[in-house]
């Protein structure tokens, strides 16, 4: 059902004016206006979760308004299956970030509530946007404010790594302005995402075109070779910084490859396949093996993003609903559970200002109630029954299992390899003897932290356990795209604007009977 | 009389600009040095006056009037350079105020020589003739040489000033000389009558060859083009603030209007030589402005530096309007160069008004570390700077995200993709300088040891350059909409 109400443009315009109000603000009412505009967006982009109509195959909550005329750009808004999720967990998570920031955040508090009020503009509308340059705009627009979090909040090797994350990300997403160039003229002077989607494009063109998206989107998600700052980025961010890069910002660059690389371009993807399964595992296997030998946790954390990380995107390229369906899953459920272990991480730095696994050891006895979410949040990440990244891994690989079974097999280690690195790490700061000089000062979690984290665990069990909501919602998109993506299969070599309708349309009814028959 | 009348008529503003300039040299003297601020206003009434006159002349977009048998030419594209080109000037007259006072170099004359000089750029922009062109460039050139000098007790000053002469009297001569061999060619200086002869004896006549590279030269020199960049940092450094800003930015941009008349409507005949050309000089010159910006410590030389790379980049521009094909030939790639030089011109004054504003106690704040700390200072100030930063990186919401996106629109359409990824790649490098003077300003503590000089304080003519400064890079980054239907409906009058 599509509302005239502008549901997302009240989603975007409720944090900005909280960035505003900011000027006027005192240091002590920053956290609570903070507070009040990402609780307000949140409550704005909660009823959307029923008012979505999972069956429809449209965008919804569409607006569209002109903004430039020459070239034709327009403020063009909406949801579909595979943004809805993502929205409500951007939303959801910003909240947790500024009562995690309460008491971490002493310095310069306008200016800290301010970039993560413009951060979460940004985020939700990268999400929501559905004309390209308006999606680029969002996603450059987030640089400034996140390079700031870092460097100025961040840890002592801060302005390393703030420059570090700026140039990487901003060098990747300049070739994809390039791109978006080239379709344009290509796809028939149009910047609407879902004209582009549509359109077809000579199979040499796309492969440029590919490599170019590929720049912007490994990076951001990171993919293995171009991973490296990440670790340098999470550990030096203030907690909220490393929570807003694990939750949201990574699953932007998985969220392009869905939303672009995929539909526009599927003669490329499946050219590029092997090669991002093969990057994937590589990621997984080495993130995992990198998460061991770290001994600070925020590292072992980043660690752990890339690889599983490497599991969203080996669930996208396999390229079939589970595949699919699953690394969406897990995008949502790596916001959650690798959110919850950082705001977990960022706790403990409070109380003992240590990131160290070695210096944070047997928290059991005078911290029960962190040790137990501490556990909750570690089991969902090495992928425990039950809890919410077990249903994602597992649709993933049973859709790697469709394409390859060595592929799966290479991917389950990881799995293992999670178990290994997290319940050691859980083994060593659960339980153990605590330093006697640490020990006044390990308080347990008070009312503030508790709202942090208990949400969140709420959420790792709701998914376990009742995964059908989020599953049917993102269903129809899902089938769309990888409808979209048959499509184009037919005229690889067409010119542009050529005809795209007529025998197209056959090979689109193949790929459902294909899946049906494997299912 | 009644004959030229309709010609004076025509070059009433330019009149009205000469005029004003003489009045505030002969009134000078008389005016008490307390009350020299009236000069000031009397010189941005006057381009009040030429605002509304240029308006009234051409109300109707395809208007194209000749005057002086065809000598000068009044048409929407001259209206689009002189409207940034009053606007720039009358920003450099308020930013100069304070500044010049500060200095203890407030001299009547300076507003006498801006004027002077934006007459220069006045009939750079309306200029049909190679001569008249040519004598338009010198008027600004002589005027910047003296203001660059203005400050006569540094030592810096004065050799910038003669640095700055030598050089550009040279490239002068360079320009001359082809114009000269376009004389001997076409019997001509008219653009009309070279375009004319050079259908006739083809394009691959040696002759105009040479002649085009000799222009080309002469012109890079005003542009700050590498190979022929060499005075700009010297230049921009030595000169006092405000007088750099007018050069980056009026010089520049009534340069860049020349430059493209006489390349467009006089050797647009030899398109597919010149863009060629100038595809080599814009590639060195994104790489090498970009590339030396990185390792200058003084934030003068940078956005000299920076100033080189973004001529770069509108030449990038001009070599699409070179290779344009189809329908809309070169007009995307002309309309981007003025697209990129309108916002170019606000975030450069901008941050050259802050540099001006945050002068320390008789010293020149000019070094990228005494900016240390500012973000704890001056919050405000500190944003603004973070505000032009990004812009002149090219970071949207910004409005030099816009200057940039139509730029290598307009390169793609032209069929260099390639070119636009390398100049993107460049734009990255420029992040990491301009990203430099953030980092100093926002993530390092100022010294302790260090006792806080006062500062200028922000008099309300510096607030008003800013506010002005501030407006244009986030108005036109959000709604880039109406600059670019006018710069758009400007380059028709080329067809």
């Amino acid at each position: 059902m599509t509302s005239s109400f502008p549901w997302l443009s009240l989603l975007l315009v409720l944090p900005l004016a909280g960035a505003i109000a900011m000027y006027f603000a005192t240091e002590s009412t920053a956290r609570w206006i903070a507070l009040a505009a990402t609780l307000a967006d949140l409550f704005v982009a909660l009823p959307l979760w029923w008012l979505f109509d999972p069956q429809a195959s449209q965008m919804q909550f569409t607006e569209h308004v002109a903004w430039i005329t020459v070239p034709p750009i327009y403020y063009s808004l909406g949801l579909d299956g595979i943004s809805l999720p993502l929205v409500l967990m951007t939303v959801g998570i910003m909240p947790l970030c500024v009562l995690a920031s309460w008491n971490a955040i002493t310095t310069r508090v306008r200016g800290f509530m301010a970039m993560l009020l413009v951060m979460e503009t940004a985020m939700v509308g990268v999400f929501v946007a559905l004309d390209f340059v308006l999606f680029y705009v969002f996603w450059e627009a987030m640089l400034i404010p996140m390079y700031l979090l870092i460097g100025v909040w961040g840890g002592a090797n801060r302005l390393y790594a703030a420059i570090k994350f700026f140039l990487y990300t901003l060098v990747g997403s300049l070739l994809l302005l390039v791109a978006i160039f080239v379709l344009y003229f290509y796809g028939g002077h149009t910047f609407d995402i879902l004209a582009l989607s549509q359109g077809t494009y000579p199979a040499s063109l796309q492969m440029w075109l590919f490599l170019a998206f590929f720049a912007a989107f490994a990076v951001k998600v990171p993919m293995f070779p171009f991973h490296t700052w990440l670790p340098d980025a999470h550990v030096e961010a203030p907690t909220a910084g490393s929570v807003i890069l694990a939750s949201i910002l990574l699953k932007m660059g998985t969220y392009g490859f869905l939303r672009f690389s995929l539909p526009m371009l599927p003669d490329a993807s499946r050219f590029f396949t092997p090669m991002m399964v093969v990057l994937s595992i590589i990621a997984i296997i080495y993130g995992a093996y990198m998460a061991l030998a770290q001994v600070d946790l925020k590292k072992l954390i980043a660690y752990s993003s890339v690889s599983h990380m490497g599991f969203v995107t080996l669930g996208l390229f396999v390229m079939n609903q589970q595949g699919i369906e699953g690394a969406v899953l897990q995008m949502v459920n790596h916001g959650i559970t690798t959110g919850g272990l950082f705001l977990c991480v960022g706790i403990i730095y409070e109380r003992t200002h240590s990131r160290l696994i070695a210096d944070n050891v047997g928290l059991a006895s005078p911290m029960p109630q962190y040790a137990v979410l501490l556990v909750i949040f570690a089991l969902s990440s090495l992928g425990l029954p039950g809890t919410n990244s077990f249903v994602g891994e597992f649709l993933v690989l049973v859709g790697t299992f469709l394409w390859s079974k060595v592929a799966t097999a290479l991917a389950s280690l990881g799995i293992i390899l999670a178990a290994t690195y997290l319940l050691w790490m859980v083994q060593r700061v659960v339980f153990g003897v605590p330093s006697p000089h640490h020990l006044p000062k390990l308080k347990d979690l008070n009312q503030r932290e508790l709202a942090t984290l208990v949400p969140l665990a709420l959420l790792v069990f709701l998914i376990g356990i009742f995964p059908n909501p989020l599953v049917s919602r993102m269903h129809q998109s899902v089938t769309n795209t990888i409808a979209s993506m048959s499509r184009a299969k037919i005229a690889p070599t067409a010119p542009p604007s050529a005809g795209i309708t007529g025998p197209l349309l056959a090979v689109g009814g193949e790929q459902p009977k294909i899946q049906g028959a494997l299912r | 009389m009644s004959l030229y009348g309709a010609d004076l008529l025509a070059l009433l503003p330019e009149l009205i600009v000469v005029f004003a300039a003489c009045l505030v040299i002969v009134l000078d003297p008389i005016t008490p040095a307390s009350r020299r601020d009236l000069l000031a206003w009397l010189s941005v009434g006057s381009l009040a006056l030429c605002l509304g006159v240029t308006g009234w002349q051409i109300n109707e977009l395809n208007v194209r009037v000749s005057a002086f048998s065809d000598l000068v030419v009044v048409d929407a594209y001259a209206r689009f350079w002189k409207i940034l080109l009053y606007g720039v000037t009358a920003l450099t007259i308020f930013m100069s105020l304070p500044y010049l006072k500060a200095e203890r170099v407030h001299l009547g004359e300076y507003y006498g020589f801006i004027l002077l000089a934006l007459s220069g750029m006045m009939v750079m922009v309306s200029g049909a003739d190679l001569l008249t062109i040519y004598l338009g460039t010198e008027l600004m050139s002589l005027s910047l040489y003296i203001m660059t000098g203005l400050n006569r007790s540094k030592p810096r000053s004065l050799e910038a000033a003669a640095k700055y002469f030598v050089l550009g009297a040279f490239s002068s001569g360079i320009l001359l000389y082809g114009i000269s061999l376009l004389y001997g060619m076409a019997g001509s200086t008219k653009l009309a009558s070279i375009a004319g002869a050079i259908g006739t004896r083809g394009a691959d006549d040696p002759l105009v060859l040479i002649a085009t590279i000799l222009i080309a030269v002469g012109f890079s020199f005003k542009l700050a083009a590498v190979p022929f960049h060499m005075w700009t940092p010297d230049v921009y450094q030595g000169a006092p603030t405000s007088v750099t800003a007018f050069m980056a930015v009026a010089s520049k941009a009534a340069s860049f209007a020349a430059f493209m008349r006489v390349f467009v409507e006089g050797l647009g005949g030899l398109k597919a030589d010149w863009s060629v050309l100038f595809l080599l000089i814009a590639v060195v010159t994104l790489v090498l402005g970009n590339v030396v910006a990185i390792v200058q410590t003084n934030i003068k030389r940078m956005l000299a530096y920076s100033s080189i790379a973004h001529a770069g980049y509108a030449l990038i521009g001009f070599v699409a309007a070179g290779r344009g094909v189809g329908a809309s030939g070169g007009t995307p790639g002309l309309a981007s160069i003025m697209i990129y030089l309108a916002i170019y011109s606000f975030m450069t004054l901008g941050a050259f008004a802050l540099i001006g504003m945050l002068r320390k106690g008789g010293v020149e704040g000019e070094e990228i570390e005494d900016f240390t700390g500012l973000a704890k200072r001056q919050p405000l100030a500190a944003f603004l700077m973070l505000l032009f930063m990004a812009s002149l990186a090219g970071i949207p919401p910004t409005a030099g995200f816009i200057g940039k996106f139509y730029v290598f629109m307009a390169a793609v359409e032209a069929g260099l993709a390639w070119l636009a990824a390398i100049a993107l790649i460049f734009a990255a490098v420029s992040a990491y300088y301009y990203m430099r003077v953030v980092m100093v300003m926002y993530m390092r503590d100022p010294d302790p040891s260090t006792v806080e000089q006062p500062r200028l304080v922000a008099s309300p003519a510096l607030s008003f350059v800013l506010a002005c400064a501030v407006a244009g890079v986030i108005l036109f980054g959000l709604y880039p909409n109406p600059l670019v239907s006018f710069a758009l409906q400007s380059v028709l009058t080329f067809k």
